[in-house]
């Protein structure tokens, strides 16, 4: 009974105010939608930083049968070869540049690849003998890249030697700008949202407080006054939040769409990775109303 | 004049020497009250605008805290009442005012269910009692009416019923005939006697002299916040000359000076 009187509370409030509901609404779905935004860049730098970013800086990437580079002409890397560029990395004069190496084999190179092109068509092509086999290794000075690539590039065996930081770095620092800016206009427009709850709260107690006065005369508890008010807020900004994972979606949906199409080397979160996102704005903007509700109603509604 | 104290148990609303200050500047709302009302007993508040009526009533709900001495409603020091139990003790305590408080958009019915649906009571007791409460103020068959389509005084008996429909031990009314004409007020006495003869204390503070001279209940009367009078069965205007009187009816209003005079003469 209580419950189902509640529910009318709620129902009749968002009617009355319906304007100052759908501006709530709108001004919580752009601002998490900014949010989630960030979030997500952040999730798709991760992606693209793949297995070895954050381990190795440099990567000498040997012959693979399909190699079609100078020093890949005698086919693929043999054995002995392998061995051989194993020694001269431990060797004393490579190994002062160096903190330590790992050997991802085919096999391991196709498992990573599989790992972080799992979202993507790419996969399905991409057989584990068209991928190289790989010396990943961690410089004791990242700037030194350039004495491993000399010593290393002209070896037989070995296709390229590559510092895929450098690459990266650039594409990174510009995600990374983007996410801040994302970040930025999301705080102004959470601001934004949180006060125009405070004022719609405000103005619905008002228009109530008719209601509310006879309820507190006949000892009604201070949840039965209140909650109608805090859900009338709440469930606008969990509206807006809907439609911001919404937007999300579908903007995920176009990057495995078309871009992934064009751009077939770059890995892309997958539209399931907005699950991540969606209940971390659904909390955000129900509590953000929540809150600005909550301190709204103890200045304006005697209970 | 005091009244001899009886038994503990007897007594709803206890006021011992309560003073209400809102303005530190100004005069008390309320100086040094000490009161007792009996349950089931039947008070008329009188005295002036500002007398500090409207006090009296408010600090029974524990809608103010008393500056100074302790307000007892049903044996509790409302002191002790934390504020998420304040709702309970509001539960026991009736409330009608001038301006009935209805509200617009809802049925005759609606606004009395009204009162126990924000409790939680089930919609079966509601739907037994509510029909019962407007049979008891007189409004049979008007459930479905509007509060616009009804006089003031059927307006007043909806206010009656929404607060007394959850079996209060003690109604409280503001001036409830201060909008109505006077046989429509008597009409209003009758529901509120009823009311009481069923058990329920009332206080009703007014500025009716008519029907407080035609009830002949106990009269207490409180000027610039003292009590100056507490008679059972009396009249709206002191029998007794008091000395000095027209040194105090000066703090009256033109409208109480009037009265006072009217009636003496």
């Amino acid at each position: 009974m209580r419950l189902a009187f509640i529910l009318g509370e709620i129902g009749s409030g968002l009617r009355r105010n319906l304007s100052m509901v759908v501006s709530v609404i709108l001004v919580t779905f752009v601002s998490l939608t900014f949010v989630g935004a960030a979030g997500m860049l952040q999730m798709q730098i991760n992606q693209m930083k793949g297995y070895w970013y954050d381990k190795v800086q440099v990567a000498i990437f040997l012959c693979n049968e399909s190699s079609t580079s100078a020093g890949c002409a005698s086919g693929a890397v043999t054995d002995e070869q392998r061995e051989n560029l194993g020694k001269m990395l431990e060797s004393p004069a490579v190994k002062q540049y160096i903190s330590d190496f790992q050997f991802e084999s085919q096999a391991e190179a196709f498992q990573h690849f599989k790992e972080q092109f799992s979202n993507s068509p790419i996969v399905d092509s991409v057989t584990q003998d068209q991928l190289p086999a790989s010396f990943r290794i961690n410089m004791k000075d990242p700037e030194k890249y350039q004495i491993i690539s000399e010593t290393f590039s002209s070896q037989p065996g070995v296709e390229t030697v590559s510092d895929q930081r450098q690459v990266l770095e650039r594409i990174f620092v510009w995600m990374n700008g983007a996410s801040v800016v994302a970040m930025g206009i999301a705080v102004v427009m959470i601001v934004c949202a949180v006060l125009l709850i405070t004022t719609t709260i405000r103005l619905s107690a008002f228009s109530r407080r008719r209601e509310t006065g006879i309820m507190r005369l006949v000892g009604a508890s201070k949840t039965v006054i209140q909650l109608p008010f805090i859900l009338e807020g709440v469930i606008a900004a969990v509206i807006g939040a809907l439609l911001a994972s919404g937007t999300l979606w579908l903007v995920t949906l176009w990057l495995n769409g078309d871009l992934s199409r064009q751009f077939l080397n770059t890995p892309f979160i997958s539209s399931a990775q907005v699950l991540v996102v969606a209940p971390v704005l659904i909390a955000l903007g129900g509590g953000l109303a929540g809150i600005a509700s909550l301190l709204t109603l103890r200045r304006y509604l005697k209970v | 004049m005091r009244r001899v104290r009886r038994g503990c148990r007897r007594v709803m609303i206890r006021f011992e020497n309560v003073t209400k200050v809102y303005d530190p500047n100004a005069r008390p709302a309320l100086d040094d009250v000490s009161l007792e009302i009996d349950r089931g007993e039947f008070t008329f508040l009188v005295g002036a605008s500002g007398s500090g009526k409207s006090t009296f009533l408010r600090l029974i709900l524990k809608e103010d805290r008393a500056t100074s001495g302790s307000v007892y409603v049903a044996g509790q020091n409302v002191a002790n009442i934390s504020s998420w139990r304040v709702p309970r003790l509001r539960r026991g305590i009736g409330v009608v005012f001038q301006d009935f408080r209805l509200l617009p958009q809802k049925s005759v019915f609606a606004n009395v269910a009204f009162a126990m649906q924000v409790i939680g009571k089930s919609r079966s007791i509601i739907r037994e009692t509510v029909p019962e409460v407007l049979k008891t103020v007189g409004l049979e068959g008007k459930e479905k009416r509007m509060p616009h389509e009804l006089s003031g005084g059927e307006q007043q008996r909806v206010a009656i019923a929404r607060a007394v429909v959850n079996r209060p031990g003690i109604l409280l009314a503001d001036e409830p005939t201060g909008n109505l004409d006077p046989i429509t007020s008597m009409g209003i006495m009758g529901v509120l006697d009823k009311i009481n003869q069923n058990g329920t204390t009332v206080v009703m503070a007014t500025h009716d002299d008519d029907i407080v001279n035609e009830m002949r209940r106990r009269v207490v009367e409180l000027r610039n916040g003292v009590v100056v009078r507490d008679e059972a069965k009396a009249l709206y205007t002191s029998m007794i000359p008091v000395v000095g009187e027209s040194r105090l009816l000066k703090d009256a209003s033109d409208e109480e000076l009037d009265r006072a005079t009217g009636a003496q003469q």
